[in-house]
C-alpha cells in the first residue's frame, strides 16, 4: 500500500476558545493530503459500477459472460454472486446490495466489474447484457400511497400525525400557503472512492470516505456474511459530505471485488455517477394554515407535510420527524396540528443532508410569517420577536427546553447589524453578472429577516454515544477516536481539547479506524463537537486525574494541590516540579464512551421529549432582482447564531460562511430535476453551485454565547443551522422585492417572470 | 493502443510517458502516471477548478486538455508552488486564514490564485472573485478564501514596496 494515509498529525498550538490551525492545513495546500480518490495500490485493479438506466424494471435476465472473457477483466458479479445479507440500509435493510429482480430507481447498482483499467472497467460494463422490462415508474410522491407498492416493504416509509394542544378553534386572522422545495444535492467535491484491500485471515480492510466507519463496518460485514471484527474500515481523505456520505454507497462493492478477485480494488465515482450514487435532499411538498391574534400572537398552526424519500428508507424516518417536530418553527404556539408523512417512489433516494428535514419546513414556516406579518399590518421583526421561545417554553411536542433558547437574541441582532453594501456599481455586480445583460432601472433591491432551528445530536430515544481514548507518554498525547474529518475541523478540536486539559503542547491524532476504537457515531446532526468532543474531553480529564493521583502518590503529595501548568506539574504547596514529559516516562491510557442525555420516542400524537438540545439561527438576506429576465443577485448575508460557547472562532465563521452559501444555492441554484423518475441534470455543467461570484460577504452581526448546560464546554453544534434559515431569508428577500408569492425554492427564474403578484402585496 | 513515446515537462522536471494512450487527459497522465495527485477531479467537464494547472503560464483545467498536446510547454501543478519544502504565501495564506476545509478544491485555487497574484498583485474584491469563479469550493461559501488572497496581496504590496525603498 504506497499511498494510504496512516501518518500521524502533530501539532503545537492554541487551546479551547482561540483559532487554532487545521493540522492537515499544511498537507491540503501543498496538494499531499491523500483523499480516498488519490488512493494507489501496486496490484491494484479498478473497480465500477453497471447501473439502471431506468426508474423501475423488471430484470428479466443478466448475461456477464461475454464481460467475463474481456481482456483485462478479473470479476463481473450481479446479485447472484454475492453471500451474505442481500440488502442494506442505515435505519432500515431494504436496499439491495445488487438488483435482484427488480430495480427501483434509475442509476441503481445492478452488476459491478474489477479489471487492470479504467477502459477495460467500462467496456465490460458495456458488454454486460441485461435484459429488462419496463415498469411505469411511480414518479409523483402524492399518488404514492395509494398506489401498488413497489417494494415489499410498502411506500409508506413514515406517517407523523403530531398533535400539540387542544384548541381546534380559527384565529382572528388565518393565513394559508402551499409551499415547495426541490431536490438538492449535498454536492461534495470530491466524489465517492475508495479502496478494499483482502487480508490473510479471509477478510477485508476499506479505505473510504465516510461519515460513520462504525455503522458502514457493521452494513459491510453483514452484507459479505463476515465477522464484524474481519471488517476494517479506516477512514481515507474524506472530499467533503454534507451529509451524503452517509449511507452505504461503494463500500460493500468494493469489498466483494477485492474478496472475489483477491486483490485490492480501488474505485472512484464521475460525478455523473455520483449524482446517481448517494442519496439526496427530500423534496417536500408543505401545505400551511397559521392562526393568530389580532395582536400577531400565535393560536394554532395547522400543516401537511409530504416528502419524497425516493426509492429505498435511507433515514427518510428521521427526517420526517424533525420536519414535523420543527414544522412550527423558533415560535410559541399552543395549538399545533401536523400531519407528515414520507414515501417510496421511483425517484432518486433520499437521506440526510446539512438540515437534515429542519431545512424545508423553515422556508414554509417562515414564509407564513411573513404573510401573517403582512395581514396584520405588522413589522416582520416585531412578530417573530412577540412569538419567539425562550428557555422554559415548550416546543410542539410538548418537550420543555431546558437548555438554552436565545431566539429573540438572535432575531434581534440580526434585525438590527448595519448593512454594509450600496447599490451595485459595476454591471458585473447586478444579477446576471458576467452575462452583463441587466438594465438597472429593472432592478428592485429586497431585504427580509428569517429564523429556524434544529435538535443538535440524533434524537427518538437513539443510542448516541462516541468513543475516544487519550494516552499520554514522554509529554505527548495522543488522541484516538474514530469521528470522521469530513472537513469540519474536529481535527483541530481534539488536539484544542487535549492541550486545554492536559497542558500538552503536542496532541498525536490517530488515524480513524475501527480497528483500535469503538464508535464515534456519526459526523451529522451538528454533533460530533459535542459527542466526540465530549469523548475527547472525559478521555483527557480521567488521564489528567491518574497522572495527577500518581504524582502525588509517588511523592508524597496532596492530590489537591497539584496543578498543570507550563508543561508540567506544580505543586501549590510545595517547590515540587516535573516536566510533563518526566511524568509520563510511564504511559497513561484511558478509554471513555460519552453517552447525551437519553431521549424519547414520539408517540402516537408526535409528543415526547425526543431531543437533547436546539439551536437557534437568524438570516437576513439583501438581494437585488432583475424581474425582466427572472434573475437573482444576493448581495449581502447576515447571520446571528446560537452557539453556545465559541470555541475555534477561525472554524466557526467558515461554518457559518459555508452552511449560508449551500442555502443560498437551494433558494435561487440548486435543484436536481427528476422528471418520470430521471435526473436531467447530473453534472456540473447543469446542476448550479453557488461560485464565489454568486456569494456574498456573510456578515456575522452576533455569536450569542449562552453555555449550554449539559454540554461539554457548553459550546453547541454549529454545522447545520446556516444552512437552515439562510435559505428561507434569501426566498423572503426576493417575494420582499418583486411582490410576488414564490411558494418554491429554487426560486427560477420564470418564477419571477411568469408569476402573478400576491394578493397581500 | 500505445503511442510514441513522449515527454512532458511538469514543475520544472522532465517526465517521459512510455505507454500513454493519445486520448488521455493531462489530469489522468498527472495523476495516474506520474503519481502527482495534487491535481483533483471533481467533475471531467472543466466546470469546477479542481484540476487546475498552468500551461505555459496560463490557467487551464488539465481534465480538458489532452496531455500529449502539452508536450514542449511548461507545466506548473500545485506541487509546483513552493520553492523546495517552503510552502508559498499563498499556501500559507489559506492556512492562516482558514481557507482549507475539506481541501479537495484547494490545490486547484491555489494555482489559479497564484497566477492572479503574478499577474495582477493587488486586486480588488471583484476582480478575485471573477479570477476564481472557475473554481468551485462547497465547504467554505468563499469568504475565508477571499481573506487568503487579501492577506497574500497585502503582504505582497508591502513587500514590493519595500523593495522599492531598498
Amino acid at each position: 500500500m504506497s499511498r494510504v494515509q496512516t501518518s500521524d498529525t502533530v501539532t503545537k498550538g492554541p487551546r479551547i476558545g482561540e483559532s487554532a490551525l487545521r493540522p492537515d492545513g499544511i498537507p491540503k495546500v501543498k496538494g499531499e493530503f491523500v483523499f480516498s480518490n488519490d488512493l494507489r495500490h501496486p496490484q491494484m485493479l479498478w473497480g465500477g459500477t453497471l447501473r439502471s438506466p431506468h426508474p423501475a424494471a423488471r430484470i428479466v435476465s443478466i448475461n456477464t459472460a461475454p464481460a467475463l472473457k474481456m481482456t483485462g477483466v478479473h470479476a463481473v458479479l450481479s446479485s447472484e454472486d454475492t453471500e451474505g445479507m442481500p440488502l442494506y440500509g442505515l435505519e432500515h435493510p431494504d436496499q439491495p446490495v445488487l438488483a435482484d429482480g427488480v430495480v427501483r430507481y434509475q442509476g441503481e447498482p445492478v452488476a459491478i466489474v474489477a479489471a487492470d483499467h479504467p477502459e477495460n472497467v467500462r467496456l465490460a460494463l458495456e458488454a454486460i447484457e441485461v435484459e429488462y422490462e419496463l415498469i411505469e415508474p411511480l414518479s409523483d410522491s402524492k399518488l404514492a400511497q395509494e398506489a401498488k407498492a413497489i417494494h415489499p416493504d410498502g411506500n409508506l416509509f413514515r406517517k407523523i400525525d403530531l398533535i400539540y394542544g387542544n384548541s381546534q378553534e380559527d384565529g382572528e386572522i388565518i393565513v394559508e400557503g402551499t409551499y415547495e422545495v426541490g431536490m438538492q444535492d449535498q454536492a461534495p467535491l470530491g466524489t465517492e472512492s475508495g479502496m478494499a484491500i483482502p487480508s490473510e485471515d479471509g477478510g477485508v480492510d476499506l479505505f473510504v470516505s465516510t461519515q460513520w466507519l462504525h455503522a458502514d463496518r457493521d452494513q459491510v460485514a453483514a452484507c459479505l456474511n463476515l465477522p464484524s471484527e474481519k471488517v476494517r474500515l479506516t477512514l481515507a481523505g474524506v472530499g467533503g459530505a454534507f451529509g451524503a456520505r452517509e449511507d452505504i454507497s461503494l463500500h460493500i462493492h468494493l469489498c466483494l471485488l477485492a474478496l472475489r478477485t483477491g486483490k485490492p480494488v480501488k474505485m472512484s465515482y464521475s460525478r455523473t455517477e455520483s449524482f446517481h450514487g448517494h442519496v439526496h435532499r427530500h423534496p417536500a411538498q408543505m401545505w400551511y394554515r397559521h392562526h393568530a391574534k389580532s395582536d400577531g400572537t400565535l393560536t394554532r398552526i395547522e400543516a401537511r407535510l409530504l416528502l419524497d424519500g425516493g426509492a429505498y428508507a435511507s433515514t427518510s424516518s428521521a427526517v420526517l420527524a424533525n420536519a414535523a417536530c420543527f414544522a412550527a418553527g423558533p415560535y410559541r404556539v399552543p395549538s399545533v396540528q401536523i400531519h407528515g408523512a414520507v414515501v417510496r417512489t421511483n425517484n432518486p433516494p433520499c437521506g440526510a443532508m446539512r438540515g437534515f428535514g429542519c431545512v424545508q419546513v423553515c422556508f414554509a414556516h417562515e414564509a407564513q410569517m411573513d404573510k401573517l406579518a403582512i395581514a396584520l399590518g405588522m413589522d416582520p421583526v416585531e412578530l417573530r420577536l412577540k412569538n419567539a421561545l425562550k428557555s422554559g417554553d415548550q416546543i410542539i411536542t410538548g418537550q420543555t427546553i431546558t437548555g438554552t433558547a436565545p431566539v429573540a437574541e438572535v432575531i434581534e441582532t440580526c434585525a438590527q447589524h448595519p448593512t454594509s453594501v450600496g447599490a451595485a456599481s459595476e454591471q458585473m455586480e447586478l444579477p446576471g453578472g458576467a452575462g452583463r445583460t441587466a438594465d438597472p432601472k429593472n432592478i428592485v433591491r429586497g431585504e427580509a429577516i428569517a429564523v429556524g432551528f434544529k435538535n443538535l445530536m440524533f434524537s427518538e430515544g437513539f443510542d448516541d454515544f462516541s468513543t475516544a481514548s487519550c494516552q499520554l507518554l514522554d509529554g505527548v498525547a495522543t488522541i484516538t477516536c474514530a469521528c470522521a474529518e469530513v472537513g469540519q475541523g474536529f481535527v483541530t478540536l481534539a488536539q484544542q481539547i487535549a492541550r486545554e486539559i492536559l497542558g500538552v503542547e503536542e496532541v498525536i491524532l490517530a488515524p480513524a479506524s475501527t480497528s483500535n476504537v469503538g464508535s464515534a457515531g456519526s459526523t451529522s446532526a451538528s454533533r460530533q463537537t459535542w459527542m466526540s468532543g465530549g469523548a475527547v474531553k472525559s478521555a483527557c480529564e480521567e488521564v489528567r486525574i491518574r497522572l495527577l493521583s500518581r504524582i502525588a502518590e509517588s511523592h508524597d503529595l496532596d492530590v489537591e494541590s497539584l496543578v498543570i501548568v507550563d508543561g508540567g506539574i506544580a505543586s501549590l504547596s510545595s517547590n515540587f516540579s516535573i516536566s510533563l514529559k518526566e511524568a509520563t516516562i510511564e504511559s497513561i491510557e484511558v478509554e471513555e464512551t460519552y453517552r447525551h442525555m437519553p431521549t424519547h420516542p414520539l408517540d402516537e400524537n408526535g409528543q415526547g421529549d425526543a431531543h437533547v438540545s436546539f439551536a437557534f439561527s437568524a438570516h437576513r438576506a439583501v438581494v437585488d432582482v432583475d424581474q425582466e429576465l427572472g434573475l437573482i443577485k444576493v448581495v449581502e448575508l447576515i447571520t446571528s447564531q446560537d452557539v453556545g460557547r465559541v470555541l475555534n472562532p477561525l472554524q466557526l465563521q467558515g461554518q457559518l460562511e459555508g452552511g449560508a452559501a449551500q442555502g443560498l444555492g437551494l433558494a435561487v441554484l440548486e435543484e436536481i430535476n427528476v422528471v418520470d423518475g430521471r435526473i436531467l441534470n447530473p453534472s456540473f455543467t447543469d446542476y448550479l453551485l453557488p461560485t464565489a461570484l454568486d456569494m456574498p460577504p456573510v456578515e456575522i452581526a452576533a455569536l450569542i454565547e449562552q453555555p449550554e448546560p449539559n454540554a461539554p464546554f457548553g459550546a453547541k453544534g454549529v454545522g447545520e443551522p446556516p444552512a437552515i434559515s439562510s435559505t428561507a431569508a434569501v426566498a423572503s428577500a426576493v417575494r420582499n422585492a418583486t411582490g410576488l408569492d414564490l411558494q418554491r425554492v429554487p426560486i427560477r427564474p420564470t418564477d419571477i417572470v411568469f408569476s402573478e403578484k400576491s394578493e397581500n402585496d | 493502443m500505445t503511442s510514441e513515446i513522449y515527454t512532458l515537462t511538469v514543475n520544472g522536471n522532465d517526465y517521459q510517458i512510455l505507454d500513454g494512450h493519445p486520448s488521455e487527459s493531462l489530469l489522468w497522465v498527472l495523476r495516474e502516471r506520474l503519481e502527482l495527485s495534487g491535481s483533483k477531479n471533481a467533475c471531467e467537464e472543466g466546470e469546477c477548478g479542481s484540476c487546475t494547472v498552468l500551461l505555459d503560464g496560463e490557467i487551464v483545467c488539465s481534465c480538458l486538455v489532452l496531455a500529449a498536446s502539452a508536450v514542449g510547454r511548461e507545466i506548473v501543478t500545485i506541487e509546483g508552488l513552493g520553492s523546495g519544502n517552503e510552502i508559498s504565501d499563498v499556501q500559507q495564506a489559506f492556512v492562516d486564514a482558514g481557507a482549507v476545509q475539506c481541501g479537495f478544491c484547494t490545490p486547484g485555487l491555489l494555482v489559479a490564485i497564484d497566477q492572479l497574484l503574478n499577474t495582477n498583485p493587488d486586486p480588488d474584491d471583484l476582480t478575485v472573485r471573477e479570477a476564481i469563479s472557475g473554481n468551485l469550493c462547497r465547504c467554505t461559501g468563499y469568504g475565508r478564501i477571499l481573506e487568503a488572497v487579501r492577506i497574500a496581496s497585502n503582504s505582497r504590496t508591502v513587500q514590493n514596496e519595500e523593495e522599492k525603498g531598498k
